[in-house]
């Protein structure tokens, strides 16, 4: 069974003259990785707000289809009951932490929950350990690098054990040494614990290799779903102004050029330099 | 202002730091009502001496004297109202008498100041925020103040970089009159504000996306225990008020002048 | 042209931001500077328009030290765009936001006219003369920050992280504009960590860490010697990567143009069928 299926999932903002999303239609099996992409304005933001309730419980506004997550319908349910299935993080580090200290911000979710305070100790320990800030956990939000205060969102959040966490844009605002190990410490959280993650990046560079499911989104609709290997080689993805890696073009120009290198569209620079290594080492 | 230096806590490790701060609280409230019930210089002086072991323990005379220092000018200025209003009032006469109770009320001002100041130097405001949320108050205006103090480094620094991409677009916010300079502060609030409410904004969606309002009844994961140097300072406290009640009562407090 | 003489500074809780820093920037070059969040590069370019004037060392424009003008004198030759340009929209209107620079210059009402007029026309928004900059989209809001700062024309042009938030298309347009205005024989100078955006416009690149520059050179010397980067955690570009990997095959390890990657590997081709 699907961890989220949404039917005909479209949602207007108040005030707007058109929907942000618009008859969208997907589903996500329980632990894969998904990767959602599209220029600015696709819609993408407000599909990752329709999974925990933020849409339309928080903004109001108009809403039409179905939405399930983890079982629940979001349109009957409040956000504060999602928040124990699906995490949110942000793309603003700064603007996610409250508390005065990290451990503190860690446990919010859980304090808000009422839980226990052994039960909590314990969940919030493991949560910084997970994200690899356990020795910082006295310091204060403002004292920590942006990279490290994303880290704190992401623990913050799985304190809470949710079956799926959502990321927008995440690496937003971090150096790409930074986003490299939050990306790292997403995919572990997904094949160690089996989390479901739904990442919504423009650095498909860095990202792509993770994902079998991608979905590309364009003006509210879903324009491409599937296997990225595939989406990134076509006309169409680059017509809408994705930012296709680096690695997978030059396959694409040699392809075309008579040079095919091997059978499986590379995502990454590993990949296409092995396939490269290959074809040298044959001849 | 060195006055608001007296009151930014300072991170020391120190008996009196680790103080529970409702306790701390209570202590500073009975330092007021004991200065408010005696208007003659003795009890004053000997509340102002008083104070001086907690600041030395704490190790924030610095910090302390300055606040002091900028509680001096309005500790002037109550002196030497009390006087021309003792001299108007009594047909221009000046007794030794008077000039002491105006003494004692600036004393009695500065005594306020002083441990206020102390509690605010030695406390901080996590500390203050926890004793909050452990108190009877309701969480939301705990977890407000927690915010704020959270922020306040985080609007500083936006505002700085407000001024600076401000005066790079040939702002300048020292020329022209009175009303040019107030005008010239619009174009600094306006993104304060505007990025104060989109900040807003995030932060209550984080907020609702961590289950905000789950339960009426909120857990802690910290959790403030009196230890043994808290009830040390209760009983002092305690002890404090007891004997002032009874001396006000029941002992006739002599003048300074007296003496001379 | 930009010259500082190892140049210090200091922020008033006492950190050293900048220990020693010496950099010469021609009229119309474009130099990319680059390094961890924390190592300087903002400071650094503060000290460009006099928003920040060192503890020791000078800072010249032009010949003239920045501690001898005003903001205001130093922004008629070097314009400043910031990160977030929400931290400079404040006006009612797109046409009052660019006007604003220009009225506090001194420029005539005719002026002011022509070069907002030109401004809207350069960055597409002439359709959002008088609408509210704040009900514009992010990327609008950019352009609109950035047109209010080339209004004055400024010789100058520095750009803190341009490319953040931006998505590829995005990035494309902002990439042509920098090269119309080098055209335009513009100094431009960007701070930002984007590998990939900076490997496109291949200019002149200096790296930081901890305050001090440790590499100065062509983006592709510098963007492919991986002992550089690690100095200041930056990453190699995707192109460059691939031929790091296949250095013992006896590519050239300065490779970051994807024609250039494609010619290079057809030509091994050609030699390998023969």
């Amino acid at each position: 069974m699907a961890i989220i299926e949404t039917k005909n999932l479209t949602y207007t903002y108040p005030g707007a003259s058109k929907p942000s999303i618009d008859d969208v239609s997907i589903k996500v099996e329980k632990g894969e990785f998904v990767l959602i992409t599209g220029p600015s304005g696709c819609g993408k933001t407000t599909l990752c707000r329709c999974f925990n309730g933020l849409v339309p419980h928080f903004y109001q506004g108009e809403i039409k289809g179905e939405i399930t997550v983890a079982g629940i319908n979001t349109l009957d349910h409040h956000t504060y009951e999602m928040a124990k299935h699906v995490g949110l993080v942000f793309q603003n580090p700064e603007n996610q932490l409250f508390a005065l200290s990290i451990e503190k911000d860690v446990a919010f979710g859980l304090e808000n929950m009422g839980t226990a305070r052994e039960v909590m100790r314990k969940k919030v320990d493991l949560a910084l350990n997970q994200t690899g800030i356990y020795d910082i956990k006295e310091r204060s939000p403002h004292e920590i690098s942006g990279g490290q205060q994303q880290r704190v969102a992401i623990a913050a959040v799985i304190a809470m054990s949710p079956e799926i966490i959502v990321l927008d844009e995440p690496t937003s605002f971090l150096d790409p040494l930074s986003a490299e190990k939050i990306f790292d410490v997403i995919y572990r959280l997904n094949k160690e614990q089996g989390i479901t993650v739904i990442l919504v990046e423009h650095r498909l560079d860095l990202t792509a290799k993770y994902t079998d499911h991608l979905i590309v989104m364009d003006r509210g609709t879903v324009r491409l779903e599937g296997d990225p290997r595939e989406i990134l080689s076509s006309e169409e993805t680059k017509l809408m102004g994705v930012g296709i890696p680096k690695a997978t073009l030059l396959y694409q120009m040699l392809k075309k050029e008579g040079l095919k290198l091997g059978d499986k569209t590379p995502l990454s620079s590993e990949e296409l330099a092995d396939e490269i290594m290959e074809v040298l080492s044959s001849k | 202002m060195s006055i608001f230096d007296g009151l930014k806590f300072r991170k020391v490790v120190s008996p009196i730091h680790n103080l529970d701060p409702r306790i701390k609280f209570i202590y500073v409230i009975v330092i007021f009502i004991v200065a408010i019930l005696f208007n003659q210089i003795i009890p004053l002086l000997i509340l102002f001496f008083m104070q001086l072991p907690f600041v030395f323990l704490a190790h924030v005379q610095k910090q302390w004297i300055r606040s002091l220092r900028g509680a001096a000018f309005l500790a002037t200025f109550i002196f030497v109202v009390n006087i021309l209003t003792t001299y108007f009032m009594s047909n221009y006469t000046l007794t030794a008498v008077n000039v002491e109770s105006a003494a004692a009320m600036t004393l009695r001002f500065v005594v306020l100041v002083e441990s206020f100041s102390v509690f605010f130097l030695t406390t901080s405001p996590d500390h203050l925020g926890l004793a909050l949320e452990q108190s009877r108050i309701p969480y939301e205006f705990a977890f407000a103040f927690t915010t704020a103090v959270r922020f306040v480094p985080v609007l500083a620094e936006e505002a700085q970089t407000i001024m600076d991409a401000q005066k790079a677009r040939g702002l300048e916010l020292e020329k022209g009159n009175i009303l040019k300079r107030i005008r010239n502060y619009i174009p600094i609030l306006i993104p304060l504000i505007v990025s104060a409410i989109r900040r807003s904004l995030e932060l209550a969606e984080a907020m609702e996306s961590r289950a905000w309002g789950a339960c009426r009844k909120r857990t802690n994961l910290y959790e403030l225990k009196l230890h043994r140097g808290d009830l040390v300072l209760l009983t002092i406290t305690l002890g404090v008020l007891a004997i002032a009640v009874y001396v006000n009562l029941f002992v006739s407090i002599p003048t300074l002048s007296s003496f001379f | 042209m930009i010259e500082t003489e190892n140049i210090h500074y200091s922020y008033p809780n006492k950190v050293e931001a900048l220990k020693g820093v010496s950099l010469t920037i021609k009229d119309g070059e474009f130099v990319a500077i680059m390094g961890q969040n924390g190592a300087g590069k903002s400071t650094f370019v503060k000290h460009f328009n006099g928003l920040l004037k060192p503890s020791s060392g000078a800072v010249k424009i032009d010949g003239v030290e920045t501690t001898k003008s005003s903001v205001a004198a130093l922004a008629r030759n070097v314009g400043f765009v910031f990160q977030n340009p929400d931290h400079q929209l404040f006006s009612e209107t797109v046409e009052e936001e660019i006007a604003f620079a220009l009225k506090n210059f001194g420029f005539e009402p005719k002026v002011v006219e022509e070069r907002v007029t030109w401004a809207l026309n350069l960055l597409s928004l002439t359709q959002y003369r008088k609408t509210s900059p704040f009900l514009l989209s992010g990327g609008e809001r950019k352009r609109v920050a950035l047109a209010s700062v080339l209004a004055w024309n400024p010789k100058t042009l520095i750009l803190d992280e341009p490319t953040i938030g931006q998505d590829y298309e995005q990035k494309e347009k902002l990439r042509q504009f920098i090269m119309q205005m080098q055209t335009q024989k513009k100094t431009i100078v960007t701070v930002t960590h984007d590998v990939e955006f900076v490997a496109e416009c291949n200019p002149r690149v200096i790296l930081m860490k901890e305050g001090k520059i440790v590499a100065d050179g062509i983006g592709r010397e510098i963007l492919t010697d991986p002992a550089k980067l690690e100095l200041s955690s930056i990453v190699l570009p995707q192109i460059a990567q691939v031929f790091a990997k296949l250095s013992a095959f006896g590519f050239p390890k300065d490779i970051i143009d994807i024609y250039e990657a494609k010619t290079l590997l057809l030509q091994t081709k050609e030699r390998h069928s023969k």
